[in-house]
């Protein structure tokens, strides 16, 4: 399935990101204009002077070459900008999910456990206000209440104005706990609070409602009956025994929720000034970045079916039967 | 654990912070990512802040907070009596950055003024093509067609000679794609096989030294010491990239950030009650407009374009598209050019003159157009749609119906510059250099129908006009000709002026000697804090 998803992605970006009426000489010139015949020699500088199946062509063979192209825009290579920036968004998208998953799951577990009470109720009644909420509204919300109201966290970015940390892995907190700078590594946790919270507001409650109608497929088993007659305690029925039978489709839903966060960080990196991929492939898409936006569809493609592969591998070791099969 | 504890202890970020506030560094929270540090190669305001504005200086140089020009790198100049040979006096002792891959040997001469415009001019330049060779700003300006050559009398002389006079020549000098770059820089990044360094590493003569971008998050520079003007009062420049203005506006708030642009009109009234910050305004260089098509009728005909022009009201546009922060057009050209003719007369609005021209036109029952939408906010429009809606409700009054239209932006562009277009364009123009040419010449001059000029409007004694004073070099007779040339305009009316925008510029208070850009850019030396 790999070969025809990637096949089938590239096809996609391609066509999809040419089908947006514009033209990127247009964009690029403005009011002021470019005239017909520097025009042309900006879209063959381009490429995109070529017959569409020649410009698919192109792509694909500079993909197996290991170049997805040049962005039009900043002329860098694509796969450097996607690089430079994806630490930042995996970053997020690590915390965003760490959150919903701590969260989610005991939620759930909780609501099924306590099915038809308040604390039931609660809980779906929150998780469905979460998953219904725009994520923009959501954001600039606790930015008001909490960084312009309280003062308690930073408004955006990933630290302070103040620090100039130097680059190693990328990954914010990793390189302000390295560098030397006193404060470093408090101010990227306090600016990581808000936008993880924000990102994972719908996995988390996603988590919750699929933990709560497994666990409760699961408590209505037999086994777990058993165990119930056997006098063990509730907890120790629903952790020990309950929880790992109930969590493959959770474990499936959390897999699918990386697409998910993707399309999130969209938002939530323009909100939270985040210099995420997100962000950039919102501002290539605006300026008909096609290498951009091509490149960094394909690359997001690759890393959700690497995701699935990693799920796929995580129901053997989560249920043992299902290893047995294979 | 003592590592630990240093990392964590929230005191010492507080004594860090106190620290640098000390250093007296500026946070400003830039609205976009620049393009690259080459302004040269890109067309963008953010970029031209980032680069130009900050780091390099050209041969001339608009005085900070107007369109005035004076010596930048050229100390002094002579015009030749003919208007075709400029030679530039440059000025002596002048630094370069340095930078850890790149330490200059001596100041700026004339070898970096001809490799900054033989580099944009001569396509077998070695750095013509370096980093996709787009110079986009010096082929608008027409400098392939202008320039003859450059040739260095000296060191510190540089003569620039024209295939025909052209009187904006200094403004165009001073405009960002001019500024001059370090040809030792760019012979050494070559020799490095890294020659697209010049453009990623901008290493100029201007007030700020370049420290580092981190893509999509921050640019930070730190004050030239040995800058020829005199230090910065600020220390360090902090460019928080910052998007959305909502954010840009809460980071302002909470201190985060002291200068932030393009604050969104709904938080104008927040802004100015608001004690902690300083709201500075002024009129933008720019101009909003709806352009007929004088090609095709019925707009063609100039009573009907009159007509139409007396039945838009112009103050209920001002009122609740701009909320109050724009002023009524009424010239090409806005009021902050030199040559704004005061003496011309708006056309009023009066729905009955309008009807009465309609019907001496002979649309006595009125048409059937349409009036196209742009899908962007601009500076010079902040909601193209609300104002259509209300140019349709104006002209219903004379018994024209208006369809509004919109495309995409880029291709409303491109469609807007057919000849054969069906419809009024709204559009507008923010000025490059100062200087009436870059409004009157490229949007309504005969060399832009089919491109610029969108009201596809060719009209002779107006042509002739503005190419006399393209020429003409003693300002006071150019100031005739723009003045009359504007009354022409006026009588033709091959667009309905609608505004000039109010630009708004939110400060914490403790900034100070901030000045409003008229170019629309953001120029922090001079800038301090209290």
């Amino acid at each position: 399935m790999v070969i025809p998803t990637f096949v089938g992605v590239t096809l996609l970006t391609f066509a999809l990101i040419r089908l947006i009426p514009g033209d990127p000489v247009e964009l690029m010139a403005g009011e002021r204009g470019v005239d017909p015949a520097r025009h042309a020699e900006l879209l063959a500088q381009m490429g995109l002077d070529k017959p569409l199946l020649v410009q698919y062509w192109n792509y694909l063979t500079g993909i197996f070459q290991g170049d997805l192209g040049t962005s039009i825009v900043t002329r860098e290579p694509v796969i450097r900008e996607f690089f430079t920036l994806f630490p930042a968004t995996m970053e997020l998208s690590l915390c965003a999910i760490t959150i919903a998953v701590l969260v989610g799951l005991p939620a759930g577990i909780i609501a099924a456990v306590r099915r038809g009470k308040v604390t039931d109720y609660t809980v779906m009644g929150l998780s469905l206000t979460g998953y219904s909420m725009p994520i923009f509204w959501w954001g600039l919300l606790l930015i008001l209440l909490f960084s312009v109201g309280l003062g308690w966290t930073p408004v955006s970015g990933r630290i302070s104005a103040m620090f100039w940390v130097d680059e190693v892995t990328g990954f914010m907190l990793i390189d302000a706990f390295l560098s030397d700078e006193a404060g470093a590594l408090t101010s990227a946790i306090r600016h990581l609070i808000l936008p993880s919270i924000v990102l994972a507001t719908i996995p988390l409650a996603v988590i919750a409602r699929m933990t709560r109608s497994s666990m409760l497929e699961v408590l209505r088993e037999d086994y777990v009956q058993v165990a119930r007659a056997k006098g063990l305690a509730m907890w120790l029925v629903v952790c020990v025994h309950a929880l790992r039978n109930a969590l493959i489709p959770v474990i499936t839903v959390i897999g699918l929720q990386i697409g998910v966060l993707m399309a999130g960080a969209i938002l939530t990196e323009t909100i939270f000034s985040w210099p995420g991929i997100g962000k950039w492939l919102l501002d290539s898409i605006y300026r008909r970045d096609y290498p951009s936006v091509q490149g960094g569809i394909l690359l997001i493609a690759c890393i959700v079916i690497v995701v699935n592969l990693t799920v796929d591998i995580l129901y053997g070791v989560v249920n043992p039967r299902i290893r047995h099969n294979r | 654990m003592q590592k630990l504890l240093k990392r964590f202890l929230p005191v010492l970020l507080v004594l860090s912070m106190v620290g640098l506030a000390q250093a007296k560094t500026l946070v400003y929270c830039s609205e976009g990512s620049p393009e690259g540090f080459n302004p040269s190669l890109y067309t963008a305001g953010t970029t031209f802040d980032a680069s130009s504005r900050a780091v390099f200086e050209g041969l001339t140089h608009f005085i900070r907070g107007t369109t005035q020009l004076e010596p930048g790198m050229a100390e002094s100049w002579e015009v030749s009596p003919d208007g075709k040979t400029y030679t530039f006096h440059l000025r002596k002792g002048v630094k370069f950055h340095s930078a850890k891959h790149f330490k200059p040997t001596r100041d700026m001469n004339a070898d970096d003024v001809i490799y900054t415009f033989e580099r944009q001019w001569k396509k077998d330049h070695p750095f013509y093509a370096v980093s996709g060779g787009n110079y986009e700003y010096f082929n608008g300006m027409s400098m392939p067609d202008l320039l003859k050559s450059i040739e260095k009398v000296d060191d510190y002389t540089v003569k620039f000679v024209l295939n025909r006079p052209e009187a904006p020549m200094l403004a165009n000098l001073g405009m960002d794609f001019a500024v001059i770059q370090s040809a030792e820089y760019a012979d050494a990044m070559m020799k490095a096989g890294t020659p697209e360094k010049v453009d990623q590493w901008p290493i100029g003569t201007g007030p700020f030294v370049f420290e580092g971008y981190k893509k999509d998050a921050q640019i930070r520079y730190t004050a030239f010491k040995d800058y020829w003007k005199g230090k910065a009062p600020i220390d360090k420049l902090v460019f928080s990239i910052t998007p959305d203005a909502s954010v840009r506006y809460a980071k302002l708030k909470a201190g985060e950030c002291q200068v932030m642009p393009y604050p969104n009109p709904a938080d104008i009234a927040a802004m100015k009650a608001d004690p902690n910050i300083n709201l500075m305004e002024q009129e933008g260089l720019n101009v909003g407009y709806l352009a007929y098509n004088t090609k095709v009728a019925p707009t063609d005909n100039v009573k009907v374009r009159k007509a139409l022009n007396h039945a838009i009201n112009k103050q209920a546009i001002i009122d609740t598209v701009f909320q109050g922060a724009g002023k009524i057009a009424k010239n090409p050209i806005p009021p902050t050019i030199w040559s704004y003719n005061e003496a011309t007369v708006d056309d009023a609005y009066d729905v009955e003159l309008a009807k009465k021209l309609l019907a001496e036109a002979g649309y006595p029952d009125g048409f059937e157009m349409k009036i196209w939408a742009m899908p962007v906010q601009r500076p010079y429009n902040p909601n193209a749609r609300r104002m259509a809606e209300v140019i349709q409700a104006d002209w219903a009054k004379i018994g024209v119906k208006a369809e509004i239209v919109s495309y995409e932006w880029g291709e409303y562009l491109k469609r807007s510059k057919d000849v054969n277009r069906d419809g009024a364009v709204l559009l507008g123009w923010t000025g490059d250099n100062g200087d009436p040419d870059n409004f009157l010449a490229v949007l309504l001059g005969c060399d832009g129908v089919g491109g610029s000029n969108r009201a596809q409007w060719c009209y002779k004694p107006f042509e002739d006009l503005i190419q006399k004073a393209k020429v003409v070099a003693d300002p006071a007779e150019r100031t005739k000709l723009y003045e009359q040339a504007q009354i022409v305009f006026k009588e033709q009316a091959p667009w309905a002026t609608i505004a000039h925008s109010v630009v708004f510029k939110p400060l914490s208070k403790n900034v100070v000697n901030f000045k409003i850009d008229p170019f629309g850019g953001h120029v922090f030396y001079g800038v301090d804090l209290k």
